[in-house]
């Protein structure tokens, strides 16, 4: 079979019209799920009688803290382009997936076949493969959350109605343990010298301005800071890690 | 109270629809795509693929569900294992959104802004990836570029520095055990960072139980 075509002869291209209209139409479907429950929501928190405001300051918030990790996943996107195609990156990064997972998953199928993806799939057989793999790597998410979820739900609240108190800080823990295991992460290239340090510093210096957001709002009574606060140290923090990186390279020499 | 439960149940319902729906979606594609170019792929190399992927992924999957769902709450929960992109997106969206709006996992409210932001989120990402995709050869150069990189390569620290300013202060008495114990186990297995996903329930676990001694002796 020659590269390139499948056993009919089809050729293939991994940009190809077909590709896009597949990729759309799961797009779409999740685009439509997305509004469903936020219009489910909203009703709910009117019937709640929860103050407009409250649920609009909410969207505003989500919208403008999901730009810079929705830029990173676009980042995602365009590398994994160069092997893939468009269409199936878009799909997989938009819908379930996520950064860590897909390059993973993508790297680990074509490895099985004795392929990587240092250069553009053009073999068709090759790329099922590849999409096999994506898609079955992340199948317990859907299937679970169905499965289990109101099990999961009914022993939270039966916790909470046993003791409300302990079920806040049950709650409370759970937050910490993710948070927890996120910023000892930042610390696991620490032994590499000052470079390693780098996720360090920039940890420290996004908690910082978040510190400072706090003062702000607190000292000049600037109450839509709060809204903000979060979105502000992400992108500050980011912004700050260009010079700390240039910083600490050049004392690294 | 009753109202509550049937709300609940309906968001269970239509939400055990769309996920579904999207899990039979998403398989739809490759078939889609094995089917259109005559490329059925070979049985081994599927197999050897997925099993390098899904004792991770799969653990990581199933510990996800565990994790988050109490966080995320019922519509979060669907609507958030669908759009993907959990613990460095959707979760702290909605942490965030709770903690601004002042109401609380798991409550009725909690419930409304955690849908909310998740919703918005999802929106909002798939237009960005979208427009991205379209305006490529404009913005590459930009975000590729040397000066950039760091930025992006910094995004989790950024994100968890702030995160954790929020949190920890708040439960400064609960966090401190659960973050020692993360910073020394990294420093001691640094290559544990790729599986960072495993940590999270050991971290809850920690979390928890130091919270159980302090709550008992009214320290909290």
């Amino acid at each position: 079979m020659e590269i390139g075509k499948g056993k009919n002869g089809m050729e293939f291209n991994s940009n190809s019209g077909f590709m896009y209209v597949v990729v759309t139409i799961v797009i779409v479907f999740v685009l439509l799920q997305s509004i469903v429950f936020l219009a489910k929501a909203w009703k709910r928190g009117k019937e709640l009688g929860m103050d407009k405001q409250v649920l609009r300051k909410a969207v505003g918030s989500s919208a403008v803290f999901t730009i810079a990790p929705a830029v990173a996943i676009l980042l995602g996107v365009i590398a994994l382009s160069k092997a893939l195609g468009f269409p199936l990156p878009w799909l997989r990064l938009s819908v379930i997936g996520s950064l860590t997972y897909e390059t993973t998953a993508a790297a680990a199928a074509a490895n099985a076949v004795g392929s990587s993806l240092s250069q553009q799939i053009k073999d068709p057989t090759i790329f099922s493969t590849i999409a096999w793999v994506m898609t079955l790597g992340i199948i317990p998410g859907l299937v679970l959350v169905p499965v289990l979820g109101k099990r999961i739900e009914s022993g939270v609240s039966k916790i909470q109605t046993k003791d409300s108190k302990w079920g806040e800080v049950f709650l409370n823990g759970l937050f910490l343990g993710m948070i927890s295991a996120f910023l000892g992460v930042v610390f696991a290239r620490v032994r590499e010298g000052l470079t390693g340090w780098i996720p360090v510093f920039v940890m420290l210096a996004s908690a910082l301005l978040m510190l400072i957001c706090g003062l702000i709002r607190k000292l000049a009574k600037a109450k839509w800071i709060e809204e903000y606060a979060l979105p502000i140290s992400l992108l500050g923090g980011m912004a700050l890690s260009i010079p700390i990186t240039t910083l600490v390279q050049s004392l690294v020499g | 109270m009753k109202k509550e439960r049937s709300y609940r149940d309906s968001v269970h319902f239509i939400g055990r629809f769309w996920i579904l729906g999207a899990l039979a979606m998403l398989i739809a594609v490759p078939v889609a795509i094995c089917v259109y170019y005559s490329a059925w792929p070979p049985f081994g190399g599927v197999l050897k693929g997925f099993l390098s992927v899904a004792p991770i992924f799969w653990t990581v999957g199933v510990i996800e569900v565990f994790t988050y769902v109490p966080m995320l709450g019922t519509g979060g929960s669907y609507l958030g294992f669908v759009t993907g992109n959990l613990s460095n997106l959707k979760v702290p969206c909605a942490l965030n959104a709770m903690d601004r709006a002042n109401v609380k996992a798991c409550s009725d409210e909690g419930e409304v802004i955690s849908t909310i932001a998740i919703a918005t989120s999802s929106l909002v990402t798939t237009v960005i990836i979208a427009a991205g995709v379209l305006l490529l050869a404009q913005i590459e150069p930009f975000l590729e570029s040397p000066v950039m990189q760091p930025a992006f390569d910094n995004i989790l620290p950024a994100l968890f520095g702030a995160l954790g300013v929020v949190f920890v202060s708040k439960n400064w008495k609960i966090a401190m055990a659960p973050l020692v114990f993360m910073i020394v186990l990294f420093l001691l297995v640094p290559s544990l960072a790729s599986s960072v996903g495993i940590l999270v329930p050991v971290g809850a676990l920690i979390a928890i139980g130091v919270a159980r001694i302090l709550y008992k002796k009214n320290i909290l």
